[in-house]
């Protein structure tokens, strides 16, 4: 029993902090202002967040093995704008978010080869990519957003209420594909052995390079579904989608308890980020702080869940904040 | 010579880390003008007295005394500015920085506005070069320079923090015969200057060359200090090996099987490995035997994929195989629990449980998916088998002590049901009882006719656990002993470089007789 417990505080341990924080920010909300949870304000928090929550786990899978992708909003506009023209081309709907994420993974097999293959540092990788795929998409389209999409885009013609349920349900479907196959799959234990320590794992007969790539190919590909889902949600295709999308990933797996340096974090821990990070900005509204604060909190949730994880990880490792940690770093 | 010529004094210096005693009483005296010779064994504890003479590290007890005077709690720093100097095999310069800027390092003073005196600065550069008659440009790239010539650059700088005591540890590890004459000039130079000098080395035979004493290491204990005219070659390694088998070894003889791995003329030009033919059967344990940097380890990540061999041919039960990573190594039935399992044996942050499945999850799964209940159920067999002291099976490895990571190193690797199993320092820094725990079970997997090669810088545990020794020096295996001709002494003898085409001929037909 204390040895089961003692998994499940293994497993979560970290995700209570930001759950913690997550029911605070929802009960002071509850207290101050209950109409924040009206349906309607509700419905457009998850639709709002839905994307997000796609990108933020492959983000996770990313995360995990010790590696970054700071791409991930170039290639969301990559794909948003594909979405569009594939539409427009004349590509069924329904199969516009499956070839959509083929594009994606298209994408981030490029990653995929330069760090996992290559061996490439990442943040100089995907901050290349960044630029790149922005700036590819800048001349392309010279700005111009993609008009005159087929009637049946938006919503996928099947109006606002059945295409919401898709766009929330199938990043929620995914999010429970992935816990799962990340605890039951070797796939997902390769994952987090790569991420604890990559020698390690090569030397129990792991190919670490394989297992970042193919975090890296993931990763892209749930980048493409995320930008379909998004994109059908107006009639016509921005060319600048997703700015800023890398930072609100990152920030919600890293607040999510999952550890910078790889190995440790789950798909529930980048939910409650995700949730805490995406509530935020709209709780302070009704609350009646200006929203001006709101990058400027959620910059202080982020940098809180970071001490907060080194601080662990001095206590796990030297049994105190202080005192013997010192001595050992001398 | 009298007393108040000694310019070092270390007395009755213990250390211990986590529980393994790096130091015992180990006393050494370094006279003004005096080159002093430090040899024993790997693991004698030649590197930690160094540390703690240089301040690295800080002793549990004993006396560091320099120039008559007492020192507490010796820093790098205050070791440098004390004039203490450490120069090792492998220069640790600035290699985009000048000649000059790396001497200046830690001696100039800034200017004003910390300006610097580039004058000044190539003068000095040019001073303590010419003192030790190096002939280097103070303006050239450090890393231009080749190895001897970084390493002159090193003990000028020693000298420009005015050095009474200059270590060096095993300085001509790596240098050729002209390159060795030439730091012996400077060595006599600087002893004539009267610094005081350790100088530490394998190569027994060039000490009388150059050191006036010699000071024997065993066990972190200082056995002997003679004057280096007075001891010969064999009287040295008698006194670095001069002990008794301690342990009791639960070596029992198992019928030799089938040849399971042979190695013939491999090598590994990356590594350093050359020329390497062995043979090892089921049922036998192999020793590898040889200095730190023989090339062991290198042989066996060579044999483990992690450095695939470029030259020689590899055969795994009679077929030539070529294994280009662990996982085609583990494809064929070996093992490797590397050294240093506190960094790559063990994934530290992972459960017992998913340790020892991670090298055969494909036992654990069943369509892909892990099966926990299995998971569990092995984990705990080969735990118990072992003698795993844990909580629990879903403990972090990070909790567990050296010994008993060591086990689930081990126990990962039993689930792969090896056929070849190489072992690198398998008990090293762990303690007594888990060491013979994992003794006995090495007895056990041979008599499974599991075929076990292992390298230990533990003479003891080489003599005691193999049945053929191969002993490795400079990438090569330079002789294989048969346990009952095996002693201590020859052992060490063909580590230190005593080449005979005899033994050279026995390795590379691979089955010594028995």
């Amino acid at each position: 029993m204390t040895a089961a417990r003692r998994g499940w505080l293994a497993r979560h341990g970290r995700e209570l902090p930001p759950a913690a924080a997550l029911a605070a920010v929802l009960a002071g909300v509850l207290l101050v202002a209950p109409s924040f949870f009206g349906a309607e304000n509700l419905r457009d928090l998850a639709i709002n967040n839905a994307p997000v929550l796609l990108v933020a786990l492959g983000m996770t899978l990313v995360i995990l093995t010790g590696e970054i992708d700071i791409s991930v909003g170039s290639m969301f506009a990559v794909c948003s704008v594909a979405a569009g023209l594939l539409a427009k081309a004349g590509l069924p709907i329904a199969l516009v978010p499956i070839a959509v994420a083929v594009v994606g993974l298209a994408l981030g097999t490029v990653n995929g080869v330069l760090v996992g293959t290559l061996g490439l540092p990442s943040i100089i990788v995907t901050l290349a990519m960044l630029v790149a795929w922005r700036d590819a998409l800048r001349w392309a389209t010279q700005g111009a957003w993609v008009q005159d999409l087929p009637a049946d885009f938006q919503w996928f013609g099947i109006g606002p209420a059945a295409a919401q349920v898709i766009i929330v349900g199938v990043p929620l479907l995914v999010l429970a594909a992935t816990g799962w196959a990340l605890r039951n799959l070797q796939i997902g234990r390769r994952l987090y052995a790569v991420g604890s320590d990559d020698e390690a794992a090569r030397l129990a007969g792991i190919e670490p390079r394989r297992v970042v790539f193919g975090a890296f190919a993931a990763t892209g590909a749930l980048v493409g579904l995320a930008a379909s889902l998004n994109a059908v949600r107006f009639a016509a295709v921005p060319s600048n989608a997703g700015l800023g999308l890398e930072l609100q990933a990152v920030a919600a797996v890293v607040v999510g308890g999952a550890a910078i340096t790889g190995g440790r974090g789950t798909v529930t821990g980048t939910l409650i980020g995700v949730l805490l990070l995406g509530t935020i900005g709209t709780a302070m509204t009704y609350v009646g702080i200006s929203p001006y604060w709101a990058k400027a909190i959620q910059g202080l949730i982020i940098l809180a869940a970071l001490v907060a994880d080194a601080a662990l990880a001095r206590i796990e490792r030297h049994g105190g904040l202080l005192g013997r940690g010192a001595v050992a770093a001398r | 010579m009298d007393d108040s010529a000694v310019v070092l004094r270390a007395t009755d210096v213990t250390k211990a880390y986590a529980g393994v005693q790096a130091l015992r009483r180990a006393s050494l005296e370094v006279r003004a003008g005096e080159v002093h010779a430090l040899v024993g064994e790997n693991g004698a504890g030649k590197s930690t007295l160094i540390k703690i003479l240089t301040g690295a590290v800080q002793p549990d007890s004993g006396e560091i005394a320099l120039g008559g005077e007492t020192l507490q709690r010796l820093t790098p720093s205050a070791a440098k500015a004390l004039g203490i100097a450490a120069i090792y095999q492998q220069p640790a310069l600035f290699g985009e920085l000048t000649v000059a800027e790396n001497i200046a390092l830690g001696l100039e003073r800034a200017g004003r506005w910390g300006r610097v005196d580039w004058r000044a600065r190539r003068e000095r550069a040019r001073t303590l070069l010419a003192r030790i008659g190096a002939r280097i440009d103070p303006d050239a790239e450090a890393a231009e320079l080749s190895m001897p010539q970084q390493q002159l650059v090193e003990i000028a700088r020693a000298l420009g923090a005015d050095a009474r005591v200059l270590i060096l540890d095993e300085p001509t590890a790596s240098l050729s015969k002209e390159d060795t004459d030439n730091l012996f000039r400077v060595v006599r130079e600087l002893r004539g200057q009267g610094v005081g000098m350790i100088y530490i080395s394998h190569r027994l035979e060039e000490l009388p060359l150059i050191a006036d004493r010699v000071t024997v290491l065993r066990d972190g204990t200082t056995i002997a200090t003679r004057a280096m005219a007075e001891v010969d070659r064999e009287q040295l390694i008698q006194l670095m090996v001069g002990r008794e088998l301690s342990a009791v070894f639960p070596k029992r003889t198992v019928p030799l099987g089938d040849t399971v791995l042979e190695l013939r003329h491999v090598g590994c030009s990356a590594s350093g490995v050359r020329d390497v033919s062995l043979a090892v059967h089921a049922g036998e344990i192999v020793g590898l035997s040889g200095l730190v940097g023989a090339g062991r380890s290198e042989l066996a990540r060579i044999i483990f994929g992690l450095t695939p061999a470029d030259s020689g041919e590899i055969l795994v039960r009679g077929r030539t195989v070529r294994i280009a990573s662990p996982r085609e190594a583990i494809a064929q039935g070996i093992a490797y629990v590397p050294e240093d399992r506190r960094r790559h044996g063990v994934v530290l942050e992972m459960p017992v449980s998913e340790n020892v499945t991670l090298a055969a999850l494909g036992t654990i799964s069943r369509f892909g998916a892990l099966d926990f209940r299995r998971e569990r159920e092995l984990a705990s067999e080969y735990a118990t088998r072992l003698g795993v002291k844990t909580a629990s099976i879903r403990s972090l490895v990070a909790t567990l002590s050296g010994g008993n990571q060591q086990k689930v190193a081990l126990g990962r690797w039993l689930l792969t049901k090896p056929t070849l199993l190489i072992l690198d320092e398998p008990t090293q820094g762990i303690d007594v009882g888990a060491k013979s725990e994992i003794h006995s079970l090495m007895g056990q997997l041979a008599e499974e006719g599991v075929a076990i090669l292992m390298i230990s810088s533990e003479l003891p545990e080489i003599l005691g656990m193999s049945d053929r020794i191969a002993v490795m020096q400079g990438g090569t295996i330079v002789g294989v002993l048969d346990r009952a001709e095996a002693t201590p002494e020859r052992v060490l003898a063909r580590a230190l470089g005593e080449r005979t085409s005899e033994f050279a001929a026995l390795a590379a037909t691979g089955a010594a007789p028995r």
